[in-house]
């Protein structure tokens, strides 16, 4: 065995994986802000918004879930183990901070991915058809990771104090959703707001599911999917190097 | 003997503070090595440096072989920690801890639950292993830890007080195992405000006193080095006036502890004379005269304070 090897550290990043599955699937910020804030953020504008139709509000509740799913987990998981000294135990182990940074992320993933697909099959149930399964499942897989980096990458400031970062993801996570195009058309959208959308990966993934749900979409699907992957790249690479830096300040 | 252990110019600055100034000491495979000083003097920044939790500013740590900055992953496979404080998941249960350790040492799942099973049984936790961690007292959390810092059979072992607050059961339970492992070949490095477990346990001490190292030794030798300074303990069947005691050649200085004077001497043998000559002048019995060998916590207070070199 190879402890510095990549499938050494895969394997370990999994285990870190595993334990915050167990540890943090169910606490208190992860059921408000990945799974009740976007019921409610799909209620309210179902209520509200009677001329979108269905597919349209369902794509945009696809799109809120695995972005609040994704980020709900991830922020929180270093100032909750950096006050518990948990991740001086973790940083004391033989592995490196990218494999902290990967485990963390492969349980937001998967986390996102386990409630995204319960809201498409909530959307199959209203009737809604499926009429391009493929891409659709190549942006949750691809949004997932880059949400997850996402939800790493608001925990840079290596604060241990959970509120803090909650905050800041919250004044982070809110303004995104509305310039994404969950709520409003990008069709409909200023030049100004159309050119805040395009900065946001979450516009992509919505596009991916109105067009797998609806045949509509505003980019094409190849571009889509490139743009994600390219977000998903730069923001892992960027949140391991910042992570890199600041994780000595947390212990 | 090879190195477990090699330290060069080990350095910490925290703003303007220089937590720890320029250390340099090694540790030989099979040594058990005490790792002393007062509180703020630098240990668990030390600790923390050698266990690569945080960097140093400069010079080099090389950890069974490997350099601590470099080859981090290769210096960590090879040691255990045992923190002061529990870091334990307390929302997992102590099975799924050593499990989750095993997984982290990369040790195949058969081979961590025997190791876990075996190590639990030893430290008297085995009929509690799929218990919450949360339902745990402290002295079953550090036992806890220390099984989890020994599951991957580690050839160095760090830590820090790890019978600080503990019971005697527990405490007598970690220092029986930590024997055993050290006569199976373990080395250890032992950060410590007790200097009875020190004097007890290493084979040699470090003292360590405003980030700098002060004194590195046996303790019997450091122990020798400093009784130049004796100490007498002495008590009268009657009140007799202090001040006058210190005025007494041979004596150096003399405090009142319940009924007992404790003096210090430069000459044990005048002093002693001196005494027996003042309880004579002051018609007062000697009722107990014990001289006392200079222990570690003496030479820890002597090497630790500030005026010392």
């Amino acid at each position: 065995m190879n402890p510095t090897g990549f499938s050494e550290q895969v394997r370990r990043a999994w285990a870190i994986a595993k334990k915050d599955v167990r540890i943090y699937y169910f606490k208190g910020p992860v059921l408000i802000f990945g799974i009740f804030m976007p019921v409610f953020l799909f209620l309210a504008f179902l209520m509200g918004s009677r001329q979108l139709p269905l597919g349209f509000l369902v794509s945009g509740l696809v799109g809120m879930a695995l972005f609040f799913t994704a980020t709900a987990v991830s922020p929180a998981i270093f100032p909750w183990e950096g006050q518990a000294k948990t991740l001086e135990r973790l940083a004391s182990c033989p592995v490196r901070v990218e494999t902290i940074i990967f485990g963390d992320m492969i349980a937001s993933t998967l986390f996102g991915i386990g409630i995204t697909i319960v809201t498409v099959v909530f959307g199959l149930a209203l009737g809604l058809p499926m009429l391009h399964i493929l891409p659709l499942l190549a942006g949750i897989l691809l949004a997932a990771c880059c949400f997850s980096a996402i939800g790493m990458l608001l925990a840079v400031p290596p604060t241990n104090v959970p509120s803090n970062i909650m905050m800041l993801s919250s004044l982070i996570k809110f303004p995104l959703v509305f310039i994404s195009g969950i709520f409003i058309p990008l069709q409909q959208m200023p030049p100004w707001g159309l050119a805040l959308a395009v900065c946001s990966p979450l516009t992509y993934f919505t596009d991916i599911v109105r067009y797998s749900f609806m045949g509509a979409n505003y980019f094409p699907v190849v571009v889509d999917i490139a743009v994600l992957g390219i977000f998903t790249m730069v923001f892992t690479a960027g949140t391991m190097w910042l992570h890199k830096r600041t994780m000595p300040k947390r212990m | 003997m090879p190195v477990a252990i090699d330290v060069k110019n080990l350095t910490k600055r925290f703003g303007t503070t220089v937590a720890v100034d320029h250390i340099s000491f090694s540790v030989q495979e099979g040594e058990i090595f005490g790792f002393l000083g007062p509180n703020g003097a630098g240990k668990t920044t030390t600790t923390r440096m050698l266990t690569g939790v945080i960097p140093p500013d400069s010079g080099t740590a090389i950890i069974t072989g490997h350099d601590i900055r470099h080859e981090p992953v290769l210096a960590k496979q090879g040691f255990g920690v045992v923190p002061e404080t529990s870091n334990a998941y307390t929302d997992l249960t102590a099975w799924q801890n050593l499990m989750l350790m095993g997984d982290l040492y990369g040790l195949p799942r058969a081979k961590a639950e025997e190791r876990a099973s075996d190590l639990l049984g030893t430290l008297g936790l085995l009929d509690r292993k799929d218990q919450k961690v949360q339902a745990y007292s402290k002295g079953m959390k550090q036992r806890l830890i220390l099984v989890m810092a020994l599951l991957h059979e580690p050839g160095l072992l760090f830590l820090d007080e790890p019978t600080s607050g503990l019971d005697v059961q527990s405490t007598q339970m970690i220092l029986s195992l930590l024997r055993d492992l050290n006569m199976a070949g373990t080395t250890i490095f032992l950060t410590t405000h007790n200097m009875e477990e020190a004097n007890r346990l290493c084979h040699r001490v470090g003292i360590i006193r405003s980030g700098k190292m002060v004194a590195i030794d046996a303790p019997e030798k450091l122990k020798a080095a400093i009784g130049r300074v004796h100490k007498i303990e002495v008590s009268f069947d009657r009140e007799i006036p202090g001040d006058a005691i210190v005025t007494l050649p041979g004596i150096q200085s003399a405090n009142r502890t319940g009924d007992k004077w404790q003096i210090t001497a430069d000459n044990r043998d005048v002093a002693i004379r001196s005494l027996v000559t003042f309880s004579r002048q002051h018609e007062a019995t000697i009722v107990t005269l014990n001289t006392l060998a200079p222990s570690l916590d003496d030479a820890f207070l002597l090497l630790t304070q500030e005026t010392s070199p």
